[in-house]
């Protein structure tokens, strides 16, 4: 029992939060960068310009032997984006294992993102998304603790969507796979790993955007104040 | 509380010596064992050395995933490469004929072999994926000599540690450590689906890096240097990739 009792969120929170916001933000600008080489998407082991699509994204090429049908040709960002790429990656699985070993020993994930027993009946979680679709502000409960919508949204991104996108990202590489070949074929080919890493971007987006909305919603300041420096907007006495 | 601080301050300051040594000592382990690319100086070094070390130390002696015949590309993809240069075509109008793979650097007879030569050589075929780091990839059979089998005839010398190799064409250039050069799948290829390599896809001879990124199969190749030390090959980041932004190990 370490933390004061004004600080909503731990030190190592806040300080892996921000240093995944970082690596993230990082990856998506060097991961859009890298697809726009080769704005196509392909199902399977294998995919090329010769080869049928299963969808292309509808904006220019940064090379030029990529049928796109525009007239002209993106600038080639590929070199500096493949570097960012895999370091913010490194970054963020290292920052990440950290949170994790962190969370399981010290309770964090049990403590606050479990949702409790009370909140894991249908009845709750449709007043829970009523209030969600209402745009209701938070109750001064929520300054303490998470919804458990929100909680469960969490656990979603921790625990599935991250791993399965660094899972499909190995599984693009061509060394790793040599070591752990299960890791392609498990996913049906290179090209569906390439894929569903793509789709898993599109699920984090997704998460980001609500996730800021709702930052704003709940009171932009105040919620930021308690994710940088630990206080709350509302210190209110614990028992 | 202050008890708490004094605590936490020790805890703090041995977590840190203790972090700071273990850095120290993972770098020296490093260095020994070659787990250092050449291009792990500037901003993304880090990240291209974790790269590097994990993967030499997971995949020293994996196998690229072999594929059935069936599984063979039909229309395989063959990337442009710069207007092919007179030397290229001197050659390529006398059949080949006179096209030689120099072999020179550490090794205790320097030799070249010609494409004839090169084909009396005990060959290896190998059906594996090409992968561009653009995201396109397709899957053919590549027939080769393995670059392990020309080194021994060269007589590798013990200290090499890395094979610089060249294309015929201007400013390509590329290396590998030694895991690569001595895998077995790593071939100087000279047929691809059965029949002779065609000229966009690297004809008459490329090699062939399974485990990594195509480009780092170069095309064209006519010289091999053997060396333990990539500093006074080009600008010394190792290959002409780092020179033009690209990491040099291409495993990912």
């Amino acid at each position: 029992m370490t933390e004061t009792p004004h600080v909503r969120h731990s030190r190592l929170v806040r300080v892996t939060h921000w240093l995944m916001t970082a690596a993230f933000l990082a990856l998506l600008l060097s991961g859009l960068e890298i697809v726009l080489s080769h704005p196509r998407f392909y199902w399977g082991e294998t995919g090329n310009d010769n080869t049928a699509v299963l969808f292309k994204i509808p904006v220019p090429a940064s090379r030029n032997l990529v049928p796109t049908g525009y007239g002209y040709v993106l600038p080639d960002q590929n070199g500096w984006s493949r570097y960012l790429h895999f370091q913010s990656a490194w970054l963020l699985v290292l920052v990440g294992l950290a949170y994790l070993a962190a969370g399981l020993l010290n309770g964090h994930f049990r403590q606050n993102l479990v949702p409790n027993r009370a909140d894991i009946s249908w009845k709750q979680l449709a007043l829970s998304v009523g209030g969600h679709l209402r745009f209701q502000r938070p109750s001064a409960d929520e300054v303490w603790s998470y919804n458990v919508l929100q909680r469960l949204a969490y656990l979603l991104v921790i625990f599935v969507v991250f791993p399965m996108i660094i899972w499909t990202g190995l599984a693009m590489s061509p060394a790793f796979v040599s070591a752990v070949p299960a890791a392609v074929n498990i996913l049906g080919g290179q090209q569906s790993a390439r894929t569903l890493h793509f789709f898993l971007t599109g699920v984090l987006v997704l998460f980001l955007l609500v996730h800021v909305f709702m930052v704003i919603l709940a009171g932009f300041r105040s919620r930021m104040r308690a994710m940088i420096s630990g206080r709350a907007a509302e210190p209110v006495e614990r028992v | 509380m202050s008890m708490l601080t004094r605590r936490k301050m020790i805890t703090t300051g041995l977590a840190t010596a203790a972090g700071a040594s273990g850095l120290i000592v993972a770098a020296k382990l490093a260095k020994r064992y070659g787990l250092i690319p050449p291009d792990s100086g500037g901003v993304y070094g880090p990240g291209e050395t974790l790269t590097y070390a994990a993967q030499r130390l997971l995949t020293r002696h994996s196998l690229a995933r072999e594929f059935s015949r069936t599984q063979i590309s039909e229309k395989p993809f063959a990337n442009e490469v710069a207007p092919l240069g007179d030397d290229f075509k001197r050659l390529q109008e006398g059949g080949f004929a006179e096209w030689r793979l120099a072999v020179d650097g550490m090794v205790a007879r320097p030799v070249s072999f010609s494409l004839a030569q090169l084909k009396s050589f005990p060959r290896r075929s190998h059906i594996t994926m090409i992968q561009c780091e653009e995201g396109w990839s397709y899957i053919a059979e590549w027939t080769g000599v393995p670059l392990s089998h020309v080194l021994e005839l060269a007589g590798t010398l013990p200290q090499a540690r890395y094979i610089v190799y060249r294309s015929i064409q201007p400013d390509w250039w590329e290396s590998i450590d030694m895991a690569d050069a001595l895998h077995p799948q790593t071939l100087l290829t000279l047929e691809m689906n059965g029949g002779e390599l065609p000229v966009g896809f690297g004809g008459p001879l490329r090699l062939r890096v399974a485990r990594q990124l195509g480009y780092k199969s170069v095309k064209y190749i006519n010289s091999l240097t053997v060396t333990d030390n990539l500093k006074p090959f080009g600008k010394g980041l190792g290959s002409a990739s780092p020179e033009g932004g690209y990491a040099w190990y291409a495993g990912v």
